[in-house]
C-alpha cells in the first residue's frame, strides 16, 4: 500500500504534505525569531534617535542598527518567503515538495549563516550596517554568515522551481498555476536573482577580509550590492502581493477581476523592478545620468505601474466580492462592512493602503533623480521602507500567520481580544514613524546618524526645532509599533505553546516543525486541482466604483505630493 | 494563461504566446536574471569601469 502523506485541513480545505508542511512551519519559526531579536534592536535605534531619550552610546547604537537591518531586512523576510515557497507550491499545487532533504540541508544552512552574522555583530567590531561598504571592513564570519544564508535561500528557491515542475509532470493541477503561486514564482525569481548578485560582490569581499584579495572597489562594491541590498526587498514586494490575493481569496472567496492584468503586472515586476536599485547611486558622481534615468525613471515606473495595477485589482476583487453577497448601497458598503476585526484581513487590507499611499508615492520621490536631491540619505529613506518593509511586508505575513496558525500549526489563537488590535497597533505606530521620518527628512535630518544635536562634535550645525520634534514624535511611533509587534510575537508564539490544539496530534514539538504522527496523514494523494471558476468561464466584467473612488484619491495624492516636492526644490536650488 | 480554458493537449500551437510565456516558469527565470543583469549590472559597471584613473 503506498505511503499517506498528505492531510487536508478540515477547516480551509487546503492540502499539506508530510514534509512539506514541517519546512514550513521550520522557516516561519525562525522567522519570527529573527523579527523579535531585530525588532527589539529597532526599538534601541529608535530610543537613541529620539533626541530625549538618547538611549545607546555611538558603538552600541551602530552595533544596534546593524543587527535591526540585517536581522529584519534579510533574515525575518526571507525565512517567511521560503516558508511562504513551500506554502505555494507544495499546498496550492497538492504536490510533494521536491528533494525534501535537500530543504531541510537549505534551511540548516540559513540558520548556520544567520546566527553566525548576528553574533558576529555583537562582537561589537562588526558594526557595518546592512550595506557592509568596503573599505570599512567586518569580521569574515559576517560576510560567510551572509553567504551561508543566501546559499540556504537560494537551495529553498530551486526546490520551489522543482516543486512547479513536478506539479505539472504529475499533473496535479489544471489550467496555469493559481495567482498567488505565480506570485510566489515572482519573488523566487527576484530572490535567485538577489543571491547571484550578492555572490558576485560578497564572496570577493568575504576573500578581502580574509586577506586573500588586496582590495574591493568602493564604487564597484556598491553597483554591484545595490543589486543585492534593494532587490531583496523586490521580493518582499512580490510575496506582500500574492499574500494580498490569497487573503482577499480565503476571506472574502475573492476571484481576481483579470489574471491576464494580474499576472502581466506580476511580469513587469520581473523585468522592471530590480533596475528601482539604481535610486542609491543617484548622487554617486562616476556614473552617468543615462543609467540613473533609464533604470531609475522609465524601467522603475514600469514596476510602479504594476503595483498600481495589484492595488488596484486586490481591493477591487473584494469589492466585486462583496458587492455579490449584497453590499451594494453607495461607493463603500463593501468597505464599511468588511469584517475590520478579524486580523487577517485588516493586516492584509492596512498593508495594502500604507504600502501604497506612504511607500509607492514616496519611492517615485526617491526615484526621481532631481527630487532625489532633497531626500537623499536623510532619515526619509528609512521612512520610505519602514512603509514597504515594515508595514507593507511585515504586515502581510502577520496577516497571513493569523491564517495559518489554525490551519498549518493546529492551534487557536490565543488572546483573540489583542489579536483583533494588533495590526491596528502596529500599522497605527510604524505610521506614525513613517510619517515623522519623512517630515525630518524633508528638513535634512541624515539616516544612520547616532546624534543629530552633533553635543560634542567640534563643528556644529543646528536642525530646526520642527526637525527634532519630528524625531522626538517618531519615536513615540516607534515605540506604539514595538508594542504592536510585541504583541504579534506574543500571539504567535504563545498559540503554538499553549494555544488549544485543534487536532490531538499537533504536540509541541509539531508546532516546531516535527511531522505529526503518521496517523495524521489519510491521503496518499489529493485529488487534481481544477480551474478557478474564473479560469473556466473566462472573464466576465467587474463593476467596482469604490475602489476606483479610491484609485482617483491616490491619484491625486500623487500627484499633489509630487508637486510639492517639485516646488520645494525649485526654492532650494533657483535656475537662472 | 487563466482567462481562457485550458487548452486540449496537442493544441499547444494555438496557445498565444504570452500564455506560453506566463506558463514557463524557466523563461520567465531567464527574462527576470538577464534584464537586469544588462541594464543594471552590466551597464553600471561599464560606467565605473570607464571612470579615468587619477594622475
Amino acid at each position: 500500500m503506498a505511503d499517506t502523506l498528505f492531510r487536508q485541513c478540515p477547516r480551509s480545505g487546503l492540502f499539506f504534505h508530510r514534509t512539506g508542511e514541517s519546512l514550513m512551519k521550520a522557516h516561519a519559526v525562525f522567522a519570527v525569531v529573527f523579527f523579535l531579536i531585530g525588532g527589539i534592536f529597532g526599538l534601541l535605534v529608535m530610543l537613541t534617535r529620539m533626541p530625549s531619550v538618547h538611549l545607546l552610546d555611538a558603538e552600541t547604537f551602530y552595533m544596534a542598527l546593524s543587527i535591526h537591518g540585517t536581522d529584519i531586512l534579510i533574515f525575518w523576510i526571507i525565512f517567511f518567503e521560503v516558508a511562504v515557497l513551500y506554502f505555494a507550491s507544495s499546498t496550492l499545487l497538492r504536490v510533494r515538495p521536491a528533494a525534501p532533504a535537500l530543504g531541510w540541508l537549505g534551511f540548516i544552512l540559513m540558520v548556520v549563516g544567520s546566527i553566525m552574522t548576528t553574533l558576529t555583530f555583537l562582537r561589537g567590531n562588526s558594526s557595518v550596517m546592512f550595506t557592509s561598504y568596503v573599505p570599512m571592513p567586518a569580521e569574515p564570519t559576517f560576510y560567510l554568515g551572509l553567504i551561508l544564508f543566501a546559499v540556504g535561500a537560494l537551495v529553498g528557491c530551486f526546490l520551489f522551481l522543482a516543486t512547479l515542475v513536478i506539479a505539472k509532470r504529475e499533473k496535479t493541477y489544471d489550467g496555469s498555476i493559481p495567482l498567488v503561486t505565480f506570485g510566489a514564482l515572482t519573488a523566487c525569481i527576484i530572490a535567485i536573482l538577489s543571491i547571484l548578485f550578492g555572490a558576485v560582490i560578497l564572496i570577493p569581499t568575504f576573500l578581502w577580509s580574509v586577506g586573500l584579495i588586496p582590495e574591493v572597489d568602493p564604487l564597484v562594491y556598491r553597483t554591484i550590492w545595490w543589486g543585492l541590498g534593494h532587490s531583496s526587498q523586490q521580493i518582499n514586494v512580490s510575496a506582500q502581493v500574492a499574500i494580498w490575493y490569497a487573503i482577499a481569496a480565503i476571506v472574502f472567496g475573492a476571484t481576481p477581476m483579470s489574471e491576464k492584468v494580474s499576472r502581466t503586472a506580476f511580469l513587469l515586476y520581473i523585468l522592471f523592478l530590480q533596475l528601482a536599485s539604481a535610486h542609491h547611486l543617484l548622487v554617486d558622481p562616476g556614473i552617468g545620468s543615462s543609467w540613473k534615468v533609464f533604470n531609475t525613471s522609465y524601467a522603475m515606473y514600469l514596476a510602479v505601474l504594476a503595483s498600481m495595477v495589484h492595488g488596484l485589482t486586490v481591493p477591487g476583487s473584494i469589492e466585486v466580492a462583496q458587492r455579490r453577497k449584497g453590499y451594494t448601497n453607495g461607493l463603500f458598503e463593501w468597505l464599511r462592512k468588511a469584517p475590520w476585526d478579524n486580523p487577517v484581513f485588516s493586516g492584509m487590507f492596512l498593508s495594502l493602503i500604507i504600502f501604497g499611499f506612504l511607500g509607492g508615492i514616496t519611492g517615485v520621490i526617491m526615484g526621481t533623480e532631481q527630487i532625489n536631491l532633497i531626500i537623499h540619505n536623510t532619515i526619509f529613506v528609512p521612512g520610505h521602507f519602514h512603509a514597504t518593509v515594515a508595514v507593507g511586508t511585515t504586515l502581510a505575513f502577520m496577516a497571513i500567520t493569523y491564517f495559518l496558525i489554525p490551519v498549518l500549526f493546529q492551534r487557536e489563537l490565543i488572546l483573540p481580544k489583542l489579536a483583533k488590535w494588533q495590526p491596528y497597533l502596529f500599522a497605527g505606530g510604524m505610521t506614525m514613524l513613517v510619517i515623522f521620518m519623512l517630515g525630518a527628512g524633508t528638513l535634512g535630518v541624515p539616516r544612520r546618524h547616532w546624534d543629530v544635536s552633533f553635543s560634542d562634535a567640534l563643528m556644529q550645525y543646528q536642525y530646526a526645532g520642527t526637525a527634532i520634534t519630528m524625531l522626538g514624535m517618531a519615536g513615540l511611533g516607534g515605540i506604539l509599533a514595538a508594542v504592536g509587534g510585541g504583541a504579534y510575537v506574543l500571539i504567535a508564539v504563545g498559540s503554538l505553546v499553549f494555544g488549544r490544539r485543534l487536532d490531538q496530534n499537533a504536540t509541541l514539538l509539531a508546532s516546531f516543525g516535527v511531522p505529526l504522527k503518521p496517523g495524521s496523514y489519510t491521503l496518499v494523494r489529493p485529488e487534481r486541482l481544477g480551474m478557478t471558476p474564473a479560469e473556466a468561464e473566462g472573464a466576465v466584467s467587474h463593476a467596482a466604483p469604490g475602489t476606483f473612488t479610491l484609485a482617483l484619491v491616490f491619484l491625486a495624492t500623487f500627484v499633489v505630493y509630487f508637486f510639492i516636492n517639485a516646488k520645494y526644490l525649485s526654492s532650494l536650488w533657483h535656475m537662472s | 494563461m487563466s482567462d481562457q480554458a485550458d487548452p486540449p493537449q496537442g493544441d499547444q500551437d494555438e496557445v498565444p504566446f504570452m500564455q506560453k510565456l506566463l506558463d514557463n516558469p524557466f523563461q520567465l527565470l531567464a527574462l527576470g536574471l538577464i534584464t537586469p543583469t544588462i541594464f543594471y549590472l552590466i551597464w553600471g559597471l561599464a560606467e565605473v569601469v570607464g571612470i579615468p584613473m587619477a594622475p
